[in-house]
């Protein structure tokens, strides 16, 4: 993970590639980041640059924010997140970094918060299988066995029904089909975790295949 | 305000030069076939049974009986593979979706002409 920009889900549709191809994207809208900090192996033990998406009213922001933004001499950030590695070291605080940091073709990595499902039962949740509804059955989408009675208790790991989605997830390996810098926009070929209107944030491909 | 974004983005890819027609007329579709190196237009002649989904991803369904096999096409109405459609006849049909014809001999699957 070495260069990066953070943006918004828009929703997806498609467009006709250079073959003629109806492909499908997703949209992520990444009006420019601001450089908030950048961390060095001397003050923190690590490089990374710190970036922020979207302004803040006054009123919702507290002071620490707004004294940290006040560094890079500007307002307040709603989502903040550092990327980690030396790319983009080059960049200095304050500075914009804007969608053209990606090229048609690249390899990314996206990351963000995938749909909440609520609580849920084992069958959606773990892909098991439902019993006979009928025929007296009496075993509709239960959990199936505990386990063994032996041990008298339940194993670490057996699945059962919990809450399941709204976790932070990351897709690997897709691929940038356009970038416009006018409407500050990426269109990533194939779906991208996450609502509409969620933070995304988009990566360099760390396993991308040269 | 993203469906409005959404719009923008797809709509350098729109055409706008193509002809009105419905689910029922009859369409000539200019389609561009590359062989190799070669490109040529091919022509599909046939009935339009269906037509849904709109902005980029609308899509048509051409239907027509190749040496007694039924033969369906569907395109993307905006696809950079279609060079134009020309529109042959029109037909009075009173559905959206003409897939009862698929079941229909030669004769009963005829359709009258809007005049």
């Amino acid at each position: 993970m070495t260069k990066g920009i953070l943006g918004r889900k828009i929703g997806m549709t498609s467009i006709f590639d250079e073959n003629g191809f109806l492909i499908p994207v997703t949209v992520v809208q990444a009006v420019p980041n601001i450089v908030l900090q950048k961390k060095t192996v001397e003050t923190d033990g690590y490089e990374a640059v710190q970036l922020g998406l979207e302004d803040l009213r006054a009123k919702l922001a507290n002071k620490p924010k707004t004294g940290h933004a006040a560094k890079a001499q500007t307002a307040p950030k709603r989502f903040t997140k550092e990327i980690r590695g030396s790319k983009m070291m080059n960049y200095e605080v304050g500075q914009e970094v804007k969608v053209d940091i990606f090229a048609v073709g690249d390899i990314v990595d996206v990351t963000g918060t995938s749909k909440g499902k609520g609580f849920t039962g084992a069958i959606k949740r773990n892909n098991q299988q439902r019993g006979p509804m009928a025929h007296g059955s009496g075993y509709h989408r239960g959990a199936g066995s505990m386990g063994s009675v032996d041990a008298a208790r339940v194993f670490k790991g057996k699945q059962l029904a919990s809450h399941m989605g709204d976790e932070t997830v990351t897709i690997q390996n897709l691929q940038v089909s356009k970038v416009d810098t006018d409407k500050n926009v990426i269109l990533i070929r194939g779906n991208v975790p996450g609502a509409k209107k969620s933070l995304v944030m988009i990566t360099n491909a760390v396993k991308a295949v040269k | 305000m993203s469906q409005q974004l959404l719009y923008e983005i797809t709509k350098e890819y729109l055409k706008n030069d193509i002809p009105q027609f419905r689910p029922g007329d009859n369409v000539k579709v200019y389609t561009r076939i590359k062989e190799g190196e070669r490109e040529r237009i091919q022509i599909f002649e046939g009935l339009v049974i269906s037509r849904r989904g709109g902005g980029i991803s609308e899509m048509f369904t051409v239907r027509k009986v190749s040496y007694g096999v039924g033969v369906e096409r569907t395109f993307p109405i905006h696809s950079p593979f279609i060079e134009k459609i020309d529109v042959v006849r029109r037909g009075k049909v009173r559905r959206a979706k003409l897939f009862y014809i698929r079941h229909l001999s030669a004769k009963a699957a005829r359709i009258k002409e809007l005049r």
